[in-house]
Protein backbone atom coordinates (compact mmCIF):
# COMPACT_ATOMS: atom_id res chain seq x y z
CA UNK A 1 0.00 0.00 0.00
CA UNK A 2 1.06 3.44 -0.80
CA UNK A 3 0.06 7.07 0.18
CA UNK A 4 -0.47 10.11 -1.23
CA UNK A 5 0.31 13.28 1.43
CA UNK A 6 -1.50 16.37 0.62
CA UNK A 7 1.21 18.47 0.37
CA UNK A 8 -0.37 21.84 -0.32
CA UNK A 9 -3.83 22.78 -0.84
CA UNK A 10 -6.06 25.68 -1.23
CA UNK A 11 -9.73 25.95 -0.54
CA UNK A 12 -12.28 23.73 -2.69
CA UNK A 13 -10.18 20.96 -2.96
CA UNK A 14 -11.97 18.00 -1.92
CA UNK A 15 -12.77 14.06 -2.70
CA UNK A 16 -15.97 13.70 -5.22
CA UNK A 17 -17.39 10.73 -7.17
CA UNK A 18 -20.41 10.49 -9.00
CA UNK A 19 -22.54 11.61 -5.91
CA UNK A 20 -24.90 10.41 -3.64
CA UNK A 21 -28.63 9.91 -4.59
CA UNK A 22 -31.49 8.54 -2.78
CA UNK A 23 -31.75 10.38 0.16
CA UNK A 24 -32.71 13.91 -1.10
CA UNK A 25 -36.44 13.31 0.01
CA UNK A 26 -34.60 13.60 3.63
CA UNK A 27 -32.60 16.73 2.94
CA UNK A 28 -29.50 15.50 1.93
CA UNK A 29 -27.78 16.48 -1.14
CA UNK A 30 -26.41 14.55 -3.91
CA UNK A 31 -23.06 16.50 -3.82
CA UNK A 32 -20.36 14.56 -6.35
CA UNK A 33 -18.19 15.72 -9.19
CA UNK A 34 -18.88 19.40 -10.97
CA UNK A 35 -17.49 18.09 -14.14
CA UNK A 36 -18.19 14.07 -14.70
CA UNK A 37 -17.17 13.84 -17.85
CA UNK A 38 -13.46 15.10 -16.52
CA UNK A 39 -13.99 12.84 -13.91
CA UNK A 40 -14.95 9.81 -15.86
CA UNK A 41 -11.80 10.81 -18.37
CA UNK A 42 -9.31 11.11 -15.20
CA UNK A 43 -11.09 7.74 -13.82
CA UNK A 44 -10.70 5.78 -17.36
CA UNK A 45 -6.79 6.36 -17.87
CA UNK A 46 -5.97 4.82 -14.51
CA UNK A 47 -8.76 1.97 -14.99
CA UNK A 48 -10.63 2.52 -12.55
CA UNK A 49 -14.96 2.76 -12.55
CA UNK A 50 -16.27 5.74 -14.66
CA UNK A 51 -17.53 7.53 -11.28
CA UNK A 52 -14.81 6.12 -8.63
CA UNK A 53 -14.08 8.92 -5.96
CA UNK A 54 -10.76 11.28 -7.29
CA UNK A 55 -9.21 14.42 -6.21
CA UNK A 56 -11.44 17.71 -7.73
CA UNK A 57 -8.91 20.30 -7.61
CA UNK A 58 -10.17 24.07 -7.17
CA UNK A 59 -9.18 26.80 -8.72
CA UNK A 60 -5.57 27.23 -6.61
CA UNK A 61 -2.56 25.51 -6.49
CA UNK A 62 -1.70 21.83 -4.80
CA UNK A 63 0.78 19.69 -4.58
CA UNK A 64 0.85 15.62 -3.63
CA UNK A 65 3.64 14.28 -2.65
CA UNK A 66 3.84 9.76 -3.19
CA UNK A 67 5.11 7.98 -0.15
CA UNK A 68 6.02 4.35 0.44
CA UNK A 69 5.45 3.25 -3.51
CA UNK A 70 4.82 4.20 -6.39
CA UNK A 71 1.41 5.82 -7.43
CA UNK A 72 -0.09 6.22 -10.77
CA UNK A 73 -2.27 9.28 -11.44
CA UNK A 74 -4.07 10.62 -14.11
CA UNK A 75 -5.06 14.31 -14.65
CA UNK A 76 -8.25 15.88 -16.26
CA UNK A 77 -10.81 18.99 -16.67
CA UNK A 78 -9.35 22.50 -16.20
CA UNK A 79 -6.04 22.86 -17.48
CA UNK A 80 -2.98 24.60 -15.58
CA UNK A 81 -0.08 23.89 -15.01
CA UNK A 82 1.58 20.55 -13.79
CA UNK A 83 4.62 19.22 -13.22
CA UNK A 84 6.36 15.65 -11.44
CA UNK A 85 9.69 16.22 -9.79
CA UNK A 86 10.27 19.36 -12.38
CA UNK A 87 8.87 17.26 -15.63
CA UNK A 88 5.65 18.56 -17.42
CA UNK A 89 2.86 16.47 -16.91
CA UNK A 90 0.47 16.54 -19.07
CA UNK A 91 -3.43 16.68 -18.98
CA UNK A 92 -5.65 13.61 -20.15
CA UNK A 93 -2.93 11.53 -19.79
CA UNK A 94 -1.67 9.02 -17.17
CA UNK A 95 1.47 9.54 -15.48
CA UNK A 96 3.63 8.23 -12.13
CA UNK A 97 5.04 8.94 -9.04
CA UNK A 98 8.09 7.42 -8.17
CA UNK A 99 8.51 6.98 -3.98
CA UNK A 100 9.38 10.82 -2.99
CA UNK A 101 8.42 12.34 -6.04
CA UNK A 102 5.74 15.61 -6.04
CA UNK A 103 3.09 16.20 -8.56
CA UNK A 104 2.66 20.27 -8.53
CA UNK A 105 -0.61 21.66 -9.94
CA UNK A 106 -0.40 25.52 -10.31
CA UNK A 107 -3.35 28.15 -10.61
CA UNK A 108 -6.21 26.87 -12.54
CA UNK A 109 -6.25 28.71 -15.91
CA UNK A 110 -9.02 28.93 -18.19
CA UNK A 111 -11.32 26.40 -15.90
CA UNK A 112 -12.44 25.86 -12.34
CA UNK A 113 -11.70 22.22 -11.22
CA UNK A 114 -9.19 19.80 -12.71
CA UNK A 115 -9.69 16.29 -11.60
CA UNK A 116 -6.73 13.96 -10.16
CA UNK A 117 -7.75 10.05 -10.46
CA UNK A 118 -5.42 7.85 -8.45
CA UNK A 119 -5.00 4.04 -9.61
CA UNK A 120 -7.74 1.86 -7.80
CA UNK A 121 -9.59 4.57 -6.56
CA UNK A 122 -9.32 6.85 -3.52
CA UNK A 123 -9.65 4.51 -0.33
CA UNK A 124 -12.60 5.23 2.25
CA UNK A 125 -16.40 4.42 4.19
CA UNK A 126 -18.84 5.19 1.42
CA UNK A 127 -21.89 6.43 3.47
CA UNK A 128 -24.93 5.91 0.83
CA UNK A 129 -23.14 4.39 -1.66
CA UNK A 130 -20.83 7.51 -1.70
CA UNK A 131 -16.89 9.01 -0.95
CA UNK A 132 -17.87 12.47 -1.60
CA UNK A 133 -17.21 15.31 0.64
CA UNK A 134 -20.53 17.19 1.91
CA UNK A 135 -18.83 19.02 5.09
CA UNK A 136 -22.44 20.48 5.76
CA UNK A 137 -23.61 16.97 6.86
CA UNK A 138 -20.38 15.68 7.70
CA UNK A 139 -20.24 13.18 4.77
CA UNK A 140 -17.37 12.07 3.22
CA UNK A 141 -14.32 9.78 3.34
CA UNK A 142 -11.25 9.56 4.09
CA UNK A 143 -12.19 13.74 5.71
CA UNK A 144 -15.38 14.56 5.65
CA UNK A 145 -14.38 17.94 4.83
CA UNK A 146 -12.19 19.48 1.87
CA UNK A 147 -8.75 18.30 2.14
CA UNK A 148 -5.81 20.20 4.23
CA UNK A 149 -2.12 19.83 3.93
CA UNK A 150 -0.83 16.86 5.75
CA UNK A 151 -3.68 14.87 4.52
CA UNK A 152 -2.61 11.17 4.00
CA UNK A 153 -4.55 8.94 1.25
CA UNK A 154 -4.02 5.07 1.40
CA UNK A 155 -3.96 3.92 -2.23
CA UNK A 156 -2.76 1.10 -4.21
CA UNK A 157 1.22 0.75 -5.58
CA UNK A 158 1.56 1.85 -9.39
CA UNK A 159 1.01 -1.22 -11.19
CA UNK A 160 3.52 -1.89 -13.88
CA UNK A 161 1.70 -0.51 -17.11
CA UNK A 162 2.26 1.41 -19.88
CA UNK A 163 0.80 4.96 -19.43
CA UNK A 164 -2.22 5.53 -21.41
CA UNK A 165 -3.81 9.31 -22.76
CA UNK A 166 -7.17 9.63 -24.10
CA UNK A 167 -9.02 12.07 -26.84
CA UNK A 168 -11.32 13.66 -25.93
CA UNK A 169 -13.95 15.25 -28.07
CA UNK A 170 -13.12 19.35 -28.51
CA UNK A 171 -14.47 21.63 -26.10
CA UNK A 172 -17.29 23.95 -27.90
CA UNK A 173 -17.90 27.82 -26.82
CA UNK A 174 -21.69 27.30 -27.69
CA UNK A 175 -24.23 29.33 -24.95
CA UNK A 176 -24.83 26.64 -21.93
CA UNK A 177 -28.18 25.47 -23.18
CA UNK A 178 -31.38 25.47 -20.75
CA UNK A 179 -34.87 24.08 -20.59
CA UNK A 180 -37.21 26.94 -19.74
CA UNK A 181 -39.09 26.13 -16.46
CA UNK A 182 -40.63 25.25 -14.00
CA UNK A 183 -41.52 28.00 -13.12
CA UNK A 184 -40.64 30.28 -16.09
CA UNK A 185 -44.21 31.49 -15.81
CA UNK A 186 -43.47 33.65 -12.65
CA UNK A 187 -41.37 35.79 -15.30
CA UNK A 188 -42.95 38.14 -18.34
CA UNK A 189 -40.12 40.13 -20.42
CA UNK A 190 -37.72 38.93 -18.36
CA UNK A 191 -37.22 35.63 -19.67
CA UNK A 192 -36.37 37.41 -22.58
CA UNK A 193 -33.76 39.38 -21.23
CA UNK A 194 -32.51 36.46 -19.20
CA UNK A 195 -31.98 34.88 -22.46
CA UNK A 196 -31.02 37.71 -24.65
CA UNK A 197 -28.26 38.73 -22.06
CA UNK A 198 -24.69 37.99 -21.55
CA UNK A 199 -23.56 36.71 -18.37
CA UNK A 200 -20.72 36.34 -15.40
CA UNK A 201 -20.28 34.19 -12.75
CA UNK A 202 -19.92 35.87 -9.17
CA UNK A 203 -16.66 35.14 -7.75
CA UNK A 204 -18.71 34.42 -4.29
CA UNK A 205 -19.66 31.34 -6.15
CA UNK A 206 -18.68 28.19 -4.64
CA UNK A 207 -19.90 24.20 -4.98
CA UNK A 208 -23.83 25.12 -3.41
CA UNK A 209 -24.16 27.35 -6.04
CA UNK A 210 -22.99 29.70 -8.78
CA UNK A 211 -23.93 33.18 -8.56
CA UNK A 212 -24.78 35.39 -11.93
CA UNK A 213 -23.97 38.58 -12.73
CA UNK A 214 -25.76 40.84 -14.90
CA UNK A 215 -28.92 42.48 -15.87
CA UNK A 216 -32.05 42.33 -12.92
CA UNK A 217 -34.63 39.69 -13.66
CA UNK A 218 -37.83 40.99 -12.26
CA UNK A 219 -40.71 38.70 -10.81
CA UNK A 220 -44.25 39.39 -12.23
CA UNK A 221 -45.78 38.22 -8.81
CA UNK A 222 -42.62 38.52 -6.43
CA UNK A 223 -39.84 36.33 -5.40
CA UNK A 224 -41.39 34.38 -2.96
CA UNK A 225 -42.82 30.85 -4.29
CA UNK A 226 -43.53 27.46 -1.84
CA UNK A 227 -40.29 25.58 -1.41
CA UNK A 228 -40.10 22.95 -4.13
CA UNK A 229 -37.56 20.83 -4.86
CA UNK A 230 -34.12 21.50 -6.51
CA UNK A 231 -31.96 19.81 -9.16
CA UNK A 232 -28.08 20.43 -10.30
CA UNK A 233 -28.54 23.05 -12.05
CA UNK A 234 -31.28 24.88 -11.01
CA UNK A 235 -31.41 28.22 -12.12
CA UNK A 236 -33.61 30.19 -9.52
CA UNK A 237 -34.33 34.10 -9.51
CA UNK A 238 -33.73 35.61 -5.61
CA UNK A 239 -35.77 39.05 -4.66
CA UNK A 240 -32.22 41.07 -5.98
CA UNK A 241 -32.75 39.51 -9.57
CA UNK A 242 -29.61 38.25 -9.75
CA UNK A 243 -29.54 34.49 -10.70
CA UNK A 244 -28.02 31.28 -9.23
CA UNK A 245 -27.71 28.14 -10.61
CA UNK A 246 -27.36 25.74 -8.24
CA UNK A 247 -24.70 23.17 -7.89
CA UNK A 248 -24.26 19.59 -6.54
CA UNK A 249 -23.79 20.55 -2.49
CA UNK A 250 -27.37 22.56 -3.03
CA UNK A 251 -29.92 23.01 -0.72
CA UNK A 252 -32.66 20.04 -1.95
CA UNK A 253 -35.66 22.63 -1.94
CA UNK A 254 -35.90 25.85 -2.67
CA UNK A 255 -37.92 29.00 -2.39
CA UNK A 256 -37.38 31.28 -4.96
CA UNK A 257 -38.85 31.03 -8.64
CA UNK A 258 -36.77 29.28 -10.94
CA UNK A 259 -36.94 30.56 -14.55
CA UNK A 260 -34.68 27.54 -16.20
CA UNK A 261 -32.87 24.68 -15.60
CA UNK A 262 -29.64 24.36 -17.54
CA UNK A 263 -29.69 20.72 -19.52
CA UNK A 264 -27.62 17.63 -17.97
CA UNK A 265 -25.16 17.58 -20.68
CA UNK A 266 -24.11 20.88 -20.54
CA UNK A 267 -23.73 21.10 -16.43
CA UNK A 268 -19.65 20.31 -16.31
CA UNK A 269 -19.24 23.02 -19.34
CA UNK A 270 -21.12 25.16 -17.24
CA UNK A 271 -18.80 24.14 -13.90
CA UNK A 272 -16.15 25.02 -15.57
CA UNK A 273 -16.96 28.52 -17.10
CA UNK A 274 -14.58 31.01 -14.74
CA UNK A 275 -15.70 33.71 -12.91
CA UNK A 276 -15.72 36.96 -14.72
CA UNK A 277 -15.95 35.18 -17.87
CA UNK A 278 -18.72 36.49 -19.84
CA UNK A 279 -21.20 33.76 -21.58
CA UNK A 280 -24.74 33.14 -22.86
CA UNK A 281 -27.94 30.94 -21.90
CA UNK A 282 -29.96 29.36 -24.92
CA UNK A 283 -33.18 27.62 -24.61
CA UNK A 284 -33.75 24.09 -26.27
CA UNK A 285 -36.48 22.27 -26.57
CA UNK A 286 -37.24 19.27 -24.17
CA UNK A 287 -36.39 16.97 -27.34
CA UNK A 288 -33.15 18.53 -27.68
CA UNK A 289 -32.42 18.35 -24.06
CA UNK A 290 -32.87 14.49 -23.66
CA UNK A 291 -31.21 13.97 -27.06
CA UNK A 292 -28.04 15.31 -25.91
CA UNK A 293 -28.60 13.70 -22.25
CA UNK A 294 -28.25 10.46 -24.65
CA UNK A 295 -25.85 11.26 -26.64
CA UNK A 296 -23.77 12.23 -23.33
CA UNK A 297 -24.19 8.65 -21.73
CA UNK A 298 -23.05 7.46 -25.02
CA UNK A 299 -19.76 9.13 -24.12
CA UNK A 300 -19.57 8.16 -20.48
CA UNK A 301 -19.95 4.11 -21.54
CA UNK A 302 -17.56 4.16 -24.37
CA UNK A 303 -14.76 6.90 -23.14
CA UNK A 304 -12.66 3.57 -22.47
CA UNK A 305 -13.09 3.25 -26.21
CA UNK A 306 -10.42 6.49 -26.31
CA UNK A 307 -7.99 5.51 -24.02
CA UNK A 308 -4.72 4.28 -26.07
CA UNK A 309 -1.11 4.00 -25.30
CA UNK A 310 1.09 7.06 -24.68
CA UNK A 311 4.12 7.14 -26.96
CA UNK A 312 7.00 8.99 -25.46
CA UNK A 313 7.50 11.04 -28.59
CA UNK A 314 3.51 12.49 -27.65
CA UNK A 315 5.47 15.43 -25.78
CA UNK A 316 7.73 16.39 -28.43
CA UNK A 317 5.08 16.44 -31.13
CA UNK A 318 2.59 18.41 -29.23
CA UNK A 319 5.43 21.21 -28.26
CA UNK A 320 6.54 20.86 -32.06
CA UNK A 321 2.17 21.40 -33.25
CA UNK A 322 2.21 24.17 -30.64
CA UNK A 323 5.33 25.91 -31.71
CA UNK A 324 4.17 25.29 -35.36
CA UNK A 325 0.99 27.06 -34.46
CA UNK A 326 2.98 30.37 -33.82
CA UNK A 327 2.40 30.22 -30.12
CA UNK A 328 4.88 30.87 -27.18
CA UNK A 329 5.44 27.78 -25.75
CA UNK A 330 7.44 27.13 -22.70
CA UNK A 331 8.83 23.73 -22.25
CA UNK A 332 8.02 23.54 -18.79
CA UNK A 333 4.43 25.33 -19.25
CA UNK A 334 2.45 22.05 -19.86
CA UNK A 335 -0.70 24.50 -19.68
CA UNK A 336 -0.58 26.02 -22.68
CA UNK A 337 -0.82 23.25 -25.13
CA UNK A 338 -3.29 20.60 -23.21
CA UNK A 339 -6.16 19.83 -25.17
CA UNK A 340 -8.81 20.75 -22.63
CA UNK A 341 -8.26 23.93 -22.51
CA UNK A 342 -11.57 25.49 -21.82
CA UNK A 343 -12.52 28.02 -24.69
CA UNK A 344 -14.05 31.15 -22.61
CA UNK A 345 -17.46 31.37 -24.31
CA UNK B 1 -67.00 4.78 -8.73
CA UNK B 2 -64.88 7.98 -7.71
CA UNK B 3 -64.72 10.43 -10.65
CA UNK B 4 -60.77 11.26 -11.07
CA UNK B 5 -59.01 13.90 -9.02
CA UNK B 6 -58.50 17.12 -11.16
CA UNK B 7 -54.52 16.38 -13.35
CA UNK B 8 -51.37 18.07 -11.63
CA UNK B 9 -49.48 20.11 -13.19
CA UNK B 10 -46.36 18.45 -15.19
CA UNK B 11 -43.71 21.41 -15.06
CA UNK B 12 -39.73 20.31 -17.00
CA UNK B 13 -37.00 20.19 -13.92
CA UNK B 14 -34.37 20.39 -16.81
CA UNK B 15 -34.20 16.77 -19.18
CA UNK B 16 -34.12 14.41 -15.71
CA UNK B 17 -36.81 15.76 -13.31
CA UNK B 18 -40.24 16.63 -13.40
CA UNK B 19 -42.32 18.65 -10.71
CA UNK B 20 -45.34 17.15 -10.06
CA UNK B 21 -47.38 20.45 -8.98
CA UNK B 22 -50.81 20.04 -7.43
CA UNK B 23 -50.99 23.60 -5.50
CA UNK B 24 -49.10 26.62 -5.88
CA UNK B 25 -49.82 27.14 -2.51
CA UNK B 26 -49.53 25.42 1.03
CA UNK B 27 -52.23 23.12 1.25
CA UNK B 28 -52.96 20.18 2.88
CA UNK B 29 -55.30 18.34 0.47
CA UNK B 30 -52.44 19.15 -2.18
CA UNK B 31 -49.94 17.51 0.17
CA UNK B 32 -52.20 14.72 0.77
CA UNK B 33 -51.72 13.77 -2.51
CA UNK B 34 -48.34 14.69 -3.16
CA UNK B 35 -47.68 11.82 -0.40
CA UNK B 36 -50.38 9.52 -2.04
CA UNK B 37 -48.33 9.59 -5.28
CA UNK B 38 -45.16 9.52 -3.60
CA UNK B 39 -46.42 5.94 -2.17
CA UNK B 40 -47.76 4.73 -5.35
CA UNK B 41 -44.43 5.30 -6.98
CA UNK B 42 -42.81 3.64 -4.64
CA UNK B 43 -45.06 0.60 -4.67
CA UNK B 44 -45.52 0.24 -8.28
CA UNK B 45 -42.17 1.81 -9.31
CA UNK B 46 -41.63 3.04 -12.65
CA UNK B 47 -39.01 2.02 -14.73
CA UNK B 48 -36.42 5.15 -15.25
CA UNK B 49 -37.31 6.86 -12.00
CA UNK B 50 -34.13 7.11 -10.12
CA UNK B 51 -36.12 9.20 -6.50
CA UNK B 52 -38.43 11.18 -5.34
CA UNK B 53 -38.79 14.47 -3.24
CA UNK B 54 -41.98 15.33 -1.70
CA UNK B 55 -42.72 18.93 -0.87
CA UNK B 56 -45.89 20.99 0.47
CA UNK B 57 -47.59 21.58 -2.99
CA UNK B 58 -45.09 18.78 -5.32
CA UNK B 59 -43.60 16.04 -5.95
CA UNK B 60 -40.57 16.04 -7.71
CA UNK B 61 -39.36 12.93 -9.57
CA UNK B 62 -35.66 12.56 -10.99
CA UNK B 63 -35.83 9.99 -13.57
CA UNK B 64 -33.22 8.69 -16.06
CA UNK B 65 -33.76 10.05 -19.77
CA UNK B 66 -31.76 7.57 -21.42
CA UNK B 67 -34.56 4.80 -19.93
CA UNK B 68 -37.55 7.41 -20.35
CA UNK B 69 -38.43 10.30 -21.86
CA UNK B 70 -40.80 13.38 -20.37
CA UNK B 71 -43.93 12.26 -22.49
CA UNK B 72 -43.97 8.79 -21.62
CA UNK B 73 -43.69 9.43 -18.19
CA UNK B 74 -45.71 12.24 -18.30
CA UNK B 75 -48.48 9.71 -19.71
CA UNK B 76 -47.75 7.38 -16.87
CA UNK B 77 -47.68 10.12 -13.90
CA UNK B 78 -51.20 11.14 -14.86
CA UNK B 79 -53.37 8.48 -13.71
CA UNK B 80 -51.40 7.44 -10.58
CA UNK B 81 -51.50 11.35 -9.63
CA UNK B 82 -55.84 11.30 -10.13
CA UNK B 83 -56.41 8.59 -8.16
CA UNK B 84 -58.12 9.28 -4.96
CA UNK B 85 -55.98 9.77 -1.64
CA UNK B 86 -56.06 6.77 0.66
CA UNK B 87 -56.66 7.46 4.00
CA UNK B 88 -53.52 7.24 5.60
CA UNK B 89 -54.73 4.22 7.41
CA UNK B 90 -50.39 3.79 8.64
CA UNK B 91 -49.51 6.92 9.88
CA UNK B 92 -47.08 7.00 12.29
CA UNK B 93 -46.94 8.97 15.75
CA UNK B 94 -44.05 10.21 17.17
CA UNK B 95 -43.79 12.70 20.47
CA UNK B 96 -41.20 14.93 20.50
CA UNK B 97 -39.82 16.72 23.35
CA UNK B 98 -38.84 20.23 23.25
CA UNK B 99 -36.88 22.22 26.10
CA UNK B 100 -39.05 25.48 25.49
CA UNK B 101 -37.92 29.57 26.00
CA UNK B 102 -33.99 30.68 27.57
CA UNK B 103 -31.19 29.63 25.76
CA UNK B 104 -32.84 27.03 23.83
CA UNK B 105 -35.51 29.51 22.49
CA UNK B 106 -34.18 32.95 22.28
CA UNK B 107 -37.35 34.30 20.32
CA UNK B 108 -40.01 32.92 22.85
CA UNK B 109 -40.24 35.98 24.65
CA UNK B 110 -40.47 38.66 21.55
CA UNK B 111 -43.20 36.06 19.89
CA UNK B 112 -45.26 36.46 22.94
CA UNK B 113 -44.69 39.88 23.01
CA UNK B 114 -45.62 40.20 19.70
CA UNK B 115 -49.21 38.26 19.49
CA UNK B 116 -49.61 40.40 23.02
CA UNK B 117 -49.48 36.90 24.98
CA UNK B 118 -47.20 35.05 28.03
CA UNK B 119 -44.41 32.55 26.85
CA UNK B 120 -46.32 29.96 28.86
CA UNK B 121 -49.58 30.58 26.47
CA UNK B 122 -47.18 30.51 23.14
CA UNK B 123 -46.13 26.70 24.65
CA UNK B 124 -49.76 25.61 25.54
CA UNK B 125 -50.63 26.33 21.96
CA UNK B 126 -47.66 25.19 20.29
CA UNK B 127 -47.72 21.68 22.45
CA UNK B 128 -51.43 21.61 21.58
CA UNK B 129 -50.75 20.81 18.08
CA UNK B 130 -51.70 17.97 16.03
CA UNK B 131 -48.59 17.94 13.32
CA UNK B 132 -47.92 16.08 10.19
CA UNK B 133 -44.47 15.97 8.08
CA UNK B 134 -45.34 18.14 4.97
CA UNK B 135 -41.50 17.60 3.67
CA UNK B 136 -38.31 17.59 4.48
CA UNK B 137 -35.66 19.59 2.96
CA UNK B 138 -32.93 22.27 2.28
CA UNK B 139 -30.38 20.50 4.71
CA UNK B 140 -30.38 16.80 6.34
CA UNK B 141 -33.40 16.11 8.36
CA UNK B 142 -34.74 19.76 8.05
CA UNK B 143 -38.65 18.77 8.96
CA UNK B 144 -41.47 21.43 7.84
CA UNK B 145 -44.76 20.26 10.16
CA UNK B 146 -48.13 21.30 8.68
CA UNK B 147 -50.64 22.31 11.39
CA UNK B 148 -49.82 25.30 13.11
CA UNK B 149 -52.00 26.62 14.98
CA UNK B 150 -53.89 30.15 13.10
CA UNK B 151 -52.88 32.08 15.71
CA UNK B 152 -49.12 31.91 16.23
CA UNK B 153 -48.69 32.60 12.36
CA UNK B 154 -46.19 35.58 12.10
CA UNK B 155 -44.14 36.27 8.90
CA UNK B 156 -40.34 35.35 9.51
CA UNK B 157 -37.76 37.36 10.86
CA UNK B 158 -36.30 40.90 8.81
CA UNK B 159 -32.76 39.54 8.98
CA UNK B 160 -32.42 35.63 8.92
CA UNK B 161 -30.07 34.29 11.22
CA UNK B 162 -26.65 33.04 9.76
CA UNK B 163 -26.44 30.53 12.36
CA UNK B 164 -29.18 28.88 14.84
CA UNK B 165 -28.55 25.63 17.10
CA UNK B 166 -29.12 21.98 16.34
CA UNK B 167 -32.11 20.36 17.37
CA UNK B 168 -33.88 23.74 16.90
CA UNK B 169 -37.58 23.85 17.06
CA UNK B 170 -38.84 27.31 15.39
CA UNK B 171 -42.10 28.86 13.58
CA UNK B 172 -42.29 31.20 10.38
CA UNK B 173 -45.49 31.69 8.35
CA UNK B 174 -47.82 29.11 8.55
CA UNK B 175 -45.23 26.73 9.57
CA UNK B 176 -43.14 25.23 12.22
CA UNK B 177 -40.88 22.47 12.20
CA UNK B 178 -37.64 21.16 13.52
CA UNK B 179 -33.83 21.31 12.38
CA UNK B 180 -31.56 19.11 12.73
CA UNK B 181 -28.05 20.33 11.68
CA UNK B 182 -26.77 24.50 13.56
CA UNK B 183 -27.37 26.30 10.03
CA UNK B 184 -29.27 29.84 8.77
CA UNK B 185 -32.85 30.28 9.65
CA UNK B 186 -35.49 33.38 9.19
CA UNK B 187 -37.89 31.63 11.26
CA UNK B 188 -39.08 32.41 15.20
CA UNK B 189 -37.05 30.21 17.82
CA UNK B 190 -39.26 28.82 19.79
CA UNK B 191 -37.08 25.89 21.68
CA UNK B 192 -34.72 23.04 21.20
CA UNK B 193 -35.58 18.98 21.08
CA UNK B 194 -33.02 16.64 21.86
CA UNK B 195 -34.79 14.41 18.70
CA UNK B 196 -32.00 14.14 16.08
CA UNK B 197 -33.80 13.86 12.98
CA UNK B 198 -30.42 12.97 11.19
CA UNK B 199 -28.01 10.93 12.89
CA UNK B 200 -25.05 9.05 11.32
CA UNK B 201 -24.49 5.24 12.47
CA UNK B 202 -28.00 5.05 13.83
CA UNK B 203 -30.26 2.77 12.60
CA UNK B 204 -32.05 4.75 10.75
CA UNK B 205 -29.85 7.58 10.07
CA UNK B 206 -33.01 9.52 8.96
CA UNK B 207 -35.92 9.45 11.93
CA UNK B 208 -38.74 10.68 10.63
CA UNK B 209 -40.32 10.14 6.90
CA UNK B 210 -42.99 12.78 5.34
CA UNK B 211 -46.16 12.25 6.19
CA UNK B 212 -45.56 11.05 9.64
CA UNK B 213 -47.76 12.30 12.70
CA UNK B 214 -45.59 14.78 15.43
CA UNK B 215 -47.07 15.88 19.00
CA UNK B 216 -44.47 17.80 21.16
CA UNK B 217 -44.45 18.25 24.38
CA UNK B 218 -42.58 20.46 27.11
CA UNK B 219 -39.43 19.36 28.97
CA UNK B 220 -36.81 21.14 31.12
CA UNK B 221 -33.55 22.09 30.75
CA UNK B 222 -32.26 19.23 32.69
CA UNK B 223 -34.23 16.74 31.57
CA UNK B 224 -33.21 17.98 27.80
CA UNK B 225 -29.78 17.49 28.79
CA UNK B 226 -30.09 14.17 29.60
CA UNK B 227 -32.07 13.30 26.69
CA UNK B 228 -29.32 14.93 24.61
CA UNK B 229 -27.01 12.29 26.18
CA UNK B 230 -28.92 9.55 25.03
CA UNK B 231 -29.51 10.73 21.93
CA UNK B 232 -25.61 11.17 21.65
CA UNK B 233 -25.74 7.60 22.18
CA UNK B 234 -28.25 6.73 19.46
CA UNK B 235 -31.43 6.47 21.12
CA UNK B 236 -34.63 7.97 19.40
CA UNK B 237 -35.53 9.53 22.19
CA UNK B 238 -38.89 10.44 20.00
CA UNK B 239 -41.37 8.25 21.39
CA UNK B 240 -43.38 6.19 18.56
CA UNK B 241 -47.10 5.96 19.95
CA UNK B 242 -49.83 3.47 18.24
CA UNK B 243 -51.61 5.36 15.39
Amino acid sequence: MSKLIVTVVGPATSVQDGGRYGAQRYGLTPSGAADRLALAAANCLVGNAPFAAAIEVGPLGATFTAREGKVRVALAGAARNAEVAGRPAAFNESCTLNDGESLTLGFVRGGTFSYLAIEGGVKGEPMFGSLSVNARAGLGSPYPRPLQAGDVLDVDDAKAAIERKIDLPAMTDRPIRVVMGPQDDEFGDAKNLFLGSEWKISATSDRMGYRLEGPVIKHLHGHNIVSDGTVNGSIQVPGNGQPIVLMPDRGTSGGYPKIATVISADLGRFAQIPAGVGFRFEAVSMAQAQSEARAMAELLGTLSHRVHEARNSDLNEALQSANLAGSAVNAFDSGTWQIWSLPQP
Amino acid sequence: MTTPLPPPRLLPSGDAAITVEFSRSIDEQANRRVLALDRALAETPIDGVTETVPTYRSLLVHYDPVQIGFDALGEQLLPLAQLPVPLAANTRRWRVPVAYGGEHGIDLEDVAKTLNTTPDDIVARHVAGDYRVAMIGFTPGWSYLSGLDSSLQMPRRQNPRLLTPSGTVSIGGVQTGIQCLAGPSGWHLLGQTAVRTYQLHRDPIFLLEPGDAITFYAVDSKLFTEQDRAAERGEFVAELVAS
